[in-house]
């Protein structure tokens, strides 16, 4: 971890496409990488990665744009999914999701302005059975009423630093 | 030399999973006790145990506690493992009237360990192909089985594999999907979290059967802990010569590979999923030619969901007649279901095919958690339908619940009860696979949309009685005419929520009416003059300023210029809103 700091953009970038560069159908799976390097897919990225795997840009981003896993933008330093999957669609989430919006006056794929929060919809995290669920960054929060979401925030606000 | 292992899960939350606080807890304690060498402390994805609070199986002794509190972990380190004497008061004893096939490691072994799942016979399956077996021998034992796929449709699984067989082509695939998109299942990730290695030997048979060289395991991007097994468990196998070159001293080489995908539920479809391996845009192709012939990268191909490919290696360890002397005719073994929603005990069940719906939801999951009457079950996900609670007593196999208009799927199973509204869940899966489709095809892609058009009329108050047959024309004409199984499918939940509960449609249309209170735009809200303790709340939060009045003649609601947003109802910490 430690000289990846120092490694420019593009030498980490080549260091990605080359461990993947002979194996079949890769580009998802050196997207998955870059984007854990990186948080997102940066423009620069993507332009780079074209010129060292020679696949156009455009196939580059017909891919990125296709998945919603991929990002283009920043991410938020907290990212908060709020689960719309059925079970907890049944549970309520549409006012968790409505509560977290009107707490953080953002809608479904914005970021707050100082960054700090990133808010989206998505489809079953696969724990159903503690709906409805959010996840903020890794960590699962379950069986959440809307009267809690204000303090599970409040926790994440602190750390503001 | 690890011993003992300990696998933790927080069955019950009342707001965060405690599971990562408390294996933090315990490896801490572990340490302290100095036993980190011998024993591992493991979050399990599902103990078969639900709402008991914070549970802990200690393995090999196999003893549960269940209720955990922090303070109780200190006496669980001290006396169970350092002096292995059992803590009585947190012993958990608990009955379980379910069959584990799919599931009869989970919770078991230890999910790391290949060590383990091989002290439970496992390999024993794929040896016993290689050594007694022809791939013919092997396909035909699944055939006398009786397998049929879990993902989705229910192909017998030796016939695909016997089509792969036979085509003809220089390199063949196994995929194992675990796409697992259905919103609200997660059996397929209990499985590769819990007993990775059994879905393993299951791709090993297949490739053993087909004639594959190479394989991916194709697993959602959502599910980290699941692929961080997965690979380890890969890792493992090639590690004890189990994957690679000569496997078992034979001429049987196989490669395995794990590769991610990025939310798209139409990847779960077998050829978008192929296209999607192939790191190229998940979108679906018209069929013929199967997988079978023309597969990833050309090449005859078989995919199998990841439960098929449990069973398959339980299959050729105990014998094809052992498996099918359970379940009905056409659905022989068992089927594990996700059940959730209203349901007192939601989670993983695992029960012999023809098990009735109402042992399901009423023995085992301990019927409806808010005592109120029960609606019905949603099978099969987005592209399922609804069964009315008056055909509870219908046994869950492939060919009943298809005769009811719904469908097996890949195992979600949601109860509803009266607070719910049919036609508000129809719009919500309709709403599902407008969203995730890919857009190739016009039927799917214009009558997704317009049919949602028609339900949010329908759920604002505006539908028409002949929006009905709108309905059904367009449905129609998405089921005949969508290229995959996505479009063919979504207007499943319409349609069936229409054949049980056309009363529900007719008073949103005709009284302007939802029974449930979900569909908003049809209630009407009034405050009530007393009750009403002049807080001013609902005024503030009005977003269209009609609530008028002041604290001497009270507060009242303009009805014509209010939006039915529901925000006065939800602030008003009186219930001096009344909706209706
Ligand atoms: C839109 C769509 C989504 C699907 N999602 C999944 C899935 O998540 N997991 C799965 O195993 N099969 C899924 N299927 C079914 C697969 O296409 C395929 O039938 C299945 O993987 C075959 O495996 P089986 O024979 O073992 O069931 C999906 C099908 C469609 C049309
Ligand atoms: S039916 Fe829908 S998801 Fe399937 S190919 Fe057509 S547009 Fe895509
Ligand atoms: S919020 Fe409730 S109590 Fe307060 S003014 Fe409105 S109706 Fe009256
Ligand atoms: S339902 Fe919405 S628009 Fe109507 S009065 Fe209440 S807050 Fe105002
Ligand atoms: S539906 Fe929300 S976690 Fe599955």
């Amino acid at each position: 971890m430690e000289s990846t700091k120092e490694m420019s953009v593009k030498d980490q970038v080549k260091a990605i496409a080359g461990q993947w560069r002979d194996r079949e159908g890769n580009l998802i799976m050196i997207l998955h990488q870059i984007q854990g390097k990186f948080g997102y897919v940066p423009r620069e990225v993507a332009l780079l990665l074209s010129r060292e795997l020679d696949v156009p840009l455009a196939t580059i981003y017909e891919v990125i744009t296709f998945y919603n896993y991929f990002k283009l933008e920043k991410p938020g330093k907290y990212n908060i999914a709020v689960c719309m999957g059925t079970a907890c669609y049944l549970k309520g989430a549409s006012q968790i999701l409505d509560a977290v919006k009107d707490l953080l006056n953002i809608d479904e794929g914005e970021t707050t302005p100082d960054g700090m929060f990133r808010l989206d919809a998505v489809r079953c995290l696969g724990c159903c059975g503690l709906a409805p669920v959010i996840m903020i960054n890794d960590r699962i929060y379950g069986k959440v009423k809307k009267e809690q979401v204000m303090e599970i925030l409040a926790a994440y606000k602190k750390n503001k630093e | 030399m690890t011993t003992t292992v300990v696998l933790i899960r927080d069955t019950d939350s009342g707001g965060a999973d405690r599971t990562r606080d408390v294996h933090d807890l315990f490896t801490q304690k572990v340490r302290d006790a100095g036993l980190q060498n011998e024993v591992q402390v493991v979050r399990a994805a599902d103990l078969g145990i639900y709402n008991k609070g914070m549970v802990a199986k200690i393995l090999p002794q196999g003893i549960v506690y269940a209720g955990i509190a922090d303070a109780d972990v200190d006496d669980i380190v001290t006396t169970t493992l350092a002096q292995k004497m059992p803590v009585s008061r947190l012993v958990y004893c608990g009955a379980n009237e379910q069959v584990r096939i799919v599931m009869r490691n989970c919770g078991i072994v230890n999910p790391e360990c290949i060590e383990d799942y091989i002290a439970r016979k496992g390999y024993q399956g794929i040896k016993r192909a290689l050594y007694d077996l022809t791939p013919e021998k092997a396909i035909e034992e699944l055939k006398t089985s009786g397998l049929r796929g879990r993902g989705g449709a229910g192909y017998p699984t030796w016939l695909k594999w016997s089509l792969a067989r036979n085509a003809f082509g220089d390199r063949k695939f196994v995929i194992c999907n675990g796409d697992e998109g259905d919103p609200g299942a997660y059996m397929d990730r209990s499985v590769l979290e819990g007993d990775p290695h059994s879905v393993i030997e299951g791709m090993m048979i297949a490739a053993y059967c087909i004639g594959a060289t190479k394989g991916f395991l194709y697993i959602r991007a959502e599910y980290p802990l699941a692929i961080k097994r997965v690979q380890k468990a890969l890792d493992d196998a090639y590690g004890t010569g189990l994957l690679g070159k000569d496997i078992l001293g034979t001429s049987f080489c196989l490669d395995l590979e794990v590769r991610l995908g990025a939310g798209a539920f139409v990847c779960g479809e077998e050829t978008a999923l192929i296209a999607s391996v192939e790191g190229k845009r998940g979108t679906p192709r018209p069929r013929p030619p199967y997988p079978s012939d023309v597969g990833l990268f050309g090449k005859p191909t078989v995919i199998n969901n990841v439960e098929t490919f449990a069973n398959v290696s339980y299959i050729l360890l105990n014998g094809a007649k052992t498996f099918a002397s359970i379940g009905t005719d056409k659905s022989k073994g068992t089927k594990v279901f996700a059940l959730t929603g209203k349901i007192r005990n939601s989670g993983l069940v695992e029960i012999p095919m023809g098990t009735p719906l109402r042992v399901i939801i009423e023995d085992i999951g301990g019927g409806v958690a808010s005592g109120k009457k029960i609606l019905a079950v949603q099978t099969g996900g987005p592209s399922g339908g609804v069964i009315p609670e008056q055909h509870f007593d219908t046994p869950v196999s492939y060919e009943h619940l298809l005769e009811l208009g719904s469908f097996m799927g890949s195992g979600g199973m949601i109860v509803m009860d009266e607070d719910d509204c049919l036609v508000d869940i129809a719009k919500f899966y309709l709403g599902f696979c407008v969203d995730e489709s890919c857009g190739k095809c016009a039927p799917c892609r214009i009558g997704g949309f317009q049919m949602l058009k028609v339900l949010e009329k329908i759920t604002d108050g505006k539908g028409m009685p002949e929006d009905l047959d709108t309905l059904k024309r367009i449905a129609q004409a998405m089921r005949k005419a969508s290229l995959c199984a996505l479009g063919q499918g979504a207007p499943n939940p319409i349609i069936s929520t229409m054949k049980y509960f056309a009363e529900e449609y007719r008073q949103h249309i005709v009284d302007r009416k939802c029974r449930a209170g979900k569909c908003t735009r049809l209630m009407r809200f009034e405050i009530l003059d007393t009750s009403c303790k002049r807080c001013k709340l609902c005024v503030v939060n009005c977003p269209v300023h009609c609530i008028a009045g002041d604290r001497e003649k009270g507060y009242r609601i303009d009805q014509e210029k209010c939006i039915k947003c529901g925000r006065c109802f939800e602030v008003c910490k009186f219930e001096a809103v009344a909706r209706s």
